[in-house]
């Protein structure tokens, strides 16, 4: 259970100031272009990781299952322009459906 | 004055749509937090941090038994995205260093893709007022997913551990555009899975994240 607190305390304090860097020391220096090139990866990357680790990983072994099926109704209701609400009820409803017939 | 009126209105009623999403993925997040942390904890979080990604992020760091540090390491890493948004964000935000760190705090993806214009241009009124729906909205949700937490027996019958990852699909779709994104997707995708089988949880995301260094290339 400490772990949990020590981990909301960081996360509070690290997002805070990560997300008034940029404005309070933009009266200075700029970022050198190439640091700004690695930072606008950087999400792209974690999300990538984070959708692939938690759609098939089962603690260390990859599975496919019903989340798999999820993730691929999310990805056909976003390449139909769906809304964000939309695109989230629709994995989990498809999810849930394949957990019920198999 | 009335045209920032205007982008004030502009920015809530697309905040109204994504605060019904974050709405949702509050409710999933409080119900796969809550066995792992308990009641109190993820409506804390959810009120103090308010990112989602990193919120999920340590939480999965913490379910699969990893450590705080890790946890920490992974919330923050996955957060880093908003000092490049904060930097764009930087030049429209108004007053002095206090309240622009204020401001910043503002800076959530939706909100920031919204209110970017390309090329630098930024506007501060869309920014402020698509969060404005989406803070209460994920809050409300994580304290609704608590309470259905202690009722719901198996989460995973209901999908809800569908939700996380899609709602992460539809952020990098909008991602998708950057230039080098596509690479950087297809490496770190091989690169998480190839490592999940031999490494601790937490740590094939973090080495996943250094396929980003492909944007050196760039400039």
């Amino acid at each position: 259970m400490t772990a949990v607190w020590v981990t909301i305390a960081g996360l509070v304090a690290i997002t805070a100031a990560i997300k008034a860097a940029g404005p309070v020391l933009v009266g200075g220096r700029e970022l050198p272009p190439r640091a700004y090139g690695v930072i606008v990866l950087l999400a792209p990357a974690l999300l990538t990781a984070l959708i692939l680790t938690d759609t098939f990983a089962t603690g260390q072994d990859l599975t496919v299952d019903a989340r798999a099926a999820g993730l691929g109704a999310a990805a056909i209701a976003l390449a139909l322009k769906a809304p964000m609400l939309v695109v989230v009820l629709v994995a989990a409803v498809c999810a849930a459906a394949v957990r019920a017939i198999t | 004055m009335s045209t920032r009126l205007a982008e004030y209105r502009h920015g809530l009623r697309a905040g109204l749509g994504f605060g019904a999403a974050a709405g949702v993925v509050g409710i999933s997040f409080g119900v796969v937090a809550q066995p792992v942390m308990g009641s109190i904890a993820p409506i804390v979080m959810s009120v103090f941090v308010f990112a989602g990604s990193a919120q999920f992020g340590a939480t999965a760091v913490l379910a699969s038994g990893g450590g705080a540090v890790t946890a920490i390491a992974t919330g923050a890493m996955l957060n880093a995205r908003f000092l490049a948004m904060g930097l764009a964000a930087a030049p429209a935000l108004r007053g002095g260093p206090l309240r622009r760190a204020l401001e910043g705090q503002a800076v959530v993806d939706a909100s920031w893709a919204l209110a970017a214009r390309g090329e630098g241009g930024f506007d501060r009124e869309a920014l402020l007022g698509a969060t404005i729906p989406q803070y209460p909205a994920w809050v409300l949700g994580t304290v609704i997913g608590v309470l259905l937490g202690g009722t719901i027996a198996n989460p995973a019958d209901f999908g809800l551990d569908a939700i996380f990852p899609a709602f992460f699909l539809a952020l990098l779709a909008a991602e998708l555009k950057r230039p080098m994104a596509v690479p950087v997707v297809a490496l770190a995708g091989a690169i998480a899975l190839a490592l999940t089988p031999v490494l601790p949880a937490g740590l094939p995301v973090l080495l996943a994240a250094a396929t980003a260094l492909l944007g050196l290339r760039r400039a």
